[in-house]
């Protein structure tokens, strides 16, 4: 049954980020970009994260997805390029890249092999991750992020100003 | 009860990472081109938190919502720097933004 839901969501995020790189709209895009994210958000439920599921759909879905929307319909890009085809070098690339890839999975899933543990009825909730990101160890990133969350705030202002 | 097991986690992860770097890639419009580093990051958040459900460790999920602060982070700069560049230059086609180039 877990396994049937999460191939589902998966296949179809995996689908609609097909879509995303494949139409020639901004706007398309776009729609199928927040597809995928929700149906990852699917997967974030089935893999125990509740809460990261939840910030997924209101952060990513919501907020970023909104401010793409905005720029699109700012820009009034219409669908405007054919679909370049792959070069010779970037195929050799992407090969390259799919080989590493590839050996880089095994490994993980080698070190990690066979079935998930059992995990508490806390795992994944709120309040469970409050606690680890509170913790010692994840303080300073924490920290780390507010600052630069606050520097892309100011940054984002600067450059929107009339004259830089 | 069939569980998942983490290897279809990573197997997702890494395409939906492919297909990301292919629109990187291919594509040619700014805009589509951000999108589809949103969709690599994700595919990385994917993975953090198949490996914190793997380990029954909960600091793969606060890894991953970094990841989530660094993207929004990132979307905010990005698209201001788009605008800035279509009030500029008119157009979001990289091939037209060359300026820097030596």
């Amino acid at each position: 049954m877990e396994l049937v839901l999460f191939v589902l969501f998966s296949g179809a995020a995996l689908a609609a980020a097909g879509v995303v790189v494949t139409r020639t709209r901004p706007f398309s895009a776009a729609m199928a970009l927040v597809a995928c994210l929700f149906f990852l958000a699917g997967d974030y439920v089935i893999l125990q994260a509740p809460f990261v599921a939840a910030l997924q759909i209101l952060v990513y879905a919501g907020a970023i997805l909104v401010l793409f929307l905005f720029v699109v319909m700012l820009l009034r890009l219409e669908g405007d390029e054919a679909l370049p085809r792959l070069g010779p070098r970037q195929a050799v690339g992407l090969v390259l890249a799919g080989i590493v890839g590839c050996a880089s999975v095994a490994f993980a899933a080698f070190e990690v092999s066979g079935p998930f543990p059992e995990t508490g009825p806390l795992f994944g909730t709120a309040d469970a991750l409050a606690a680890t990101l509170l913790d010692g160890r994840n303080l300073l990133a924490l920290e780390g992020i507010s600052v630069l969350l606050t520097t892309a705030l100011v940054g984002a202002v600067v450059l929107g100003r009339k004259e830089l | 009860m069939v569980s998942v097991g983490l290897l279809p986690v990573l197997v997702v992860s890494l395409l939906l990472f492919t297909i990301g770097v292919v629109g990187v890639l291919v594509r040619r419009n700014l805009l589509v081109v951000f999108m589809s580093l949103e969709l690599m990051l994700n595919a990385v958040a994917l993975a953090f938190v198949g490996f914190a459900r793997a380990r029954a460790d909960m600091d793969g999920q606060v890894a991953a919502l970094f990841v989530m602060a660094v993207a929004a982070a990132e979307v905010a700069v990005g698209l201001s720097l788009v605008i800035l560049l279509f009030r500029t230059r008119h157009t979001t086609q990289l091939d037209d933004l060359t300026m820097l180039k030596g």
